[in-house]
């Protein structure tokens, strides 16, 4: 089964200010875009999950236009907080990449 | 020709210029430069003269940020290298005293407190004396004191974003320091009376370049945009190959994209991903006064390096708000580097750490005696869940060692430093059931293994401030070099 990055160009995470994590997943072209979006793969309910967030604090955007999902969730640990282990947040898209995408669901 | 409208696009309305007539129609516009995304990490030379040459009517550069955590704030210490910034700076100020055209830095030495508005000040001070500059300029404090955020929180108008940490009184006593982010109004106001320079304290990305649009003319759902655009720098160009300039021509109706620098290049993808960056929500900019809604904006192919940018909206908020930063002090931390190699500790690494933990408590307690809960012992285990803590969701530990880090945080230095040979120490002979006598587990790189890393901040504060008056809080010193 695909994996996530294999549809994209770029799987990225970065604080949106200290209190919020933003997620872009940059699509290769429309038909990934597209492909990933009907598999459902990347839902707010699975960002929910991943990042222990309740879903409905969980921002989902489809950017058609430059085939492009993003996700925005507060952060559990505040960016440089004593337990912070990401200052910048750019490592959290890390459990994504590899997300496998059934197309047959 | 690539075009691209965000979802629910609007139609241009005929009777409004499309494009790039759009120029000469509006009989009006403004170039702006941004140096470069931050004043510390450079640009090339020859883009700014190049930028400057073509006709700009000021140069912007933000110096700041959150991103590097709250460190900068809460101890005062500007972000340099100072060589870096005295570098940048003096190239900035040379092309535009040379253009006759003002220069404006937003978010001084790093996080636009006074001591680093100061710093700042101080190098500006340093370039005029050494290069024979005379120029009048203004510095913009927006450090607030905390007697002044306490009365404005008792008559109501400090209000929380979300999330936000715990704020009150006794918050605000005990912390470092705050700032508020300045809008466009401030900066408009040295402009108006006549700064070659304008050195902001904290200051919204897009203020520094919207500032001189608006107060030129132009519409501020243009200046804005252009603003968020710019304000990076080159990070906007379809392939950044290194930290350069962007320049931008605004007008009535929209702006023109186009990096000074021939190797790089604009495209409407790269332009409209860049509304992306950083940003929570890719529609909707909060900035002081108003929101820029990109909704319906529109990203057209001019060239193989230009962009042009139309209908993004701007809708005035009902409050003028600033945001407000602060930072609190957490502790004191003491870290120490260990590798660990052995087959069998890393086999029980998770019961390996919890007995540790038992047995140096235990020695903490009695060696010490530290009050109830003036010291925090975290294990950090990379090569296992360093990077993402209680989030990572691989179970998995497949490599054949992992890096440790003992990181003690704790109310003063002295007992941060204290704690820490006590833990490394015990580590490193801690017993594990399949040797017998004295083992050595932690592989330490460095001589002393432990490193005081000194104070270890927070952010306080997520909250906006109402403002009866856009420049209320932020204090103007004008000096004539």
């Amino acid at each position: 089964m695909p994996q996530l990055w294999q549809f994209t160009k770029l799987i990225r995470s970065k604080n949106a200010g200290p209190f919020e994590l933003t997620f872009d997943i940059m699509f290769k072209d429309r038909e990934s875009y597209e492909r990933v979006l009907k598999s459902r793969v990347v839902s707010a309910e699975r960002i929910a999950q991943l990042y222990g967030v309740p879903v409905a604090e969980v921002r989902r955007f489809e950017i058609e236009q430059i085939d492009t999902l993003k996700f925005s969730i507060p952060r559990k640990v505040f960016s440089g907080d004593v337990a912070d282990t990401d200052v910048y947040g750019g490592q959290f898209h890390g459990p994504l990449v590899r997300l496998l995408v059934n197309e047959d669901e | 020709m690539w075009s691209c409208t965000f979802k629910d696009r609007i139609t241009l309305s005929a009777d409004r210029k499309p494009y790039g007539d759009s120029l000469k129609a509006a009989g009006k516009t403004i170039r702006a430069v941004a140096a470069t995304g931050n004043l510390s990490t450079g640009f090339r030379e020859e883009s700014l003269v190049r930028a400057v040459n073509e006709g700009a009517d000021f140069v912007g550069c933000d110096a700041g940020s959150t991103d590097s955590g709250p460190y900068y704030l809460g101890s005062g210490n500007p972000r340099g290298p100072r060589q870096g910034v005295k570098r940048n700076l003096g190239l900035i100020l040379r092309e535009t005293l040379r253009a006759g055209i003002p220069a404006i830095i937003g978010t001084a030495g790093h996080a636009g407190g006074r001591p680093h508005l100061e710093w700042t000040v101080d190098i500006v001070r340093e370039l005029a004396r050494e290069k024979d500059w005379h120029f009048k300029f203004a510095s913009i404090d927006s450090e607030i004191e905390p007697a002044i955020l306490a009365d404005a929180l008792r008559r109501g108008e400090i209000k929380p974003l979300s999330p936000a940490p715990l704020f009150n009184e006794e918050v605000i006593r005990q912390s470092q320091r705050f700032v508020a982010m300045m809008g466009i109004e401030p900066i408009q106001a040295a402009l108006a009376g006549g700064a070659k320079l304008v050195i902001a304290g904290r200051c919204s990305d897009v203020a520094i370049y919207a500032a001189l649009p608006v107060l030129r003319g132009i519409p501020k759902h243009v200046a804005f945009h252009a603003g968020k655009i710019l304000e990076c720098g080159a990070a906007s160009v379809a392939q950044r190959l290194y930290p350069d300039c962007l320049a931008a021509e605004l007008d009535a109706h929209g702006f023109t994209v186009e990096p000074p620098n021939p190797e790089l290049r604009c495209t409407p993808q790269s332009v409209a991903a860049h509304t992306l960056y950083e940003n929570a929500d890719p529609y909707r900019l909060i900035e002081p006064g108003g929101v820029l809604d990109t909704t319906a904006a529109q990203y057209q192919a001019m060239s193989e390096r230009a962009v042009r940018v139309e209908g993004g909206r701007f809708v005035p908020a009902k409050n003028y708000t600033v945001r407000i930063e602060g930072a609190s002090l957490a502790g004191y931390r003491s870290i120490v580097i260990a590798g660990i190699r052995d087959p069998l500790i890393l086999m029980q690494l998770d019961s390996f750490l919890s007995s540790l933990r038992a047995t140096v408590e235990r020695k903490i307690a009695d060696n010490l005696a530290p009050p109830a809960g003036a010291y925090l012992l975290n294990f950090r285990v990379y090569g296992r869940d360093g990077t993402l803590g209680a989030l990572e969701t691989d179970a998995n530990m497949a490599g054949h060692e992992v890096g440790l880090i003992i990181d003690v945080v704790a109310s003063s230095q002295s007992l941060a430093s204290d704690i820490l040979p006590l833990v490394w120490h015990s580590g490193l002979h801690h017993p594990i059931p399949e040797y017998q006598g004295l083992i050595s587990n932690f592989a330490f790189p460095f001589s002393p293994p432990g490193i005081d890393v000194g104070p270890v901040y927070r952010f306080c504060a997520n909250h906006v401030w109402e403002l009866d008056h856009p420049c209320k809080p932020f204090r103007t010193t004008w000096e004539e070099l």
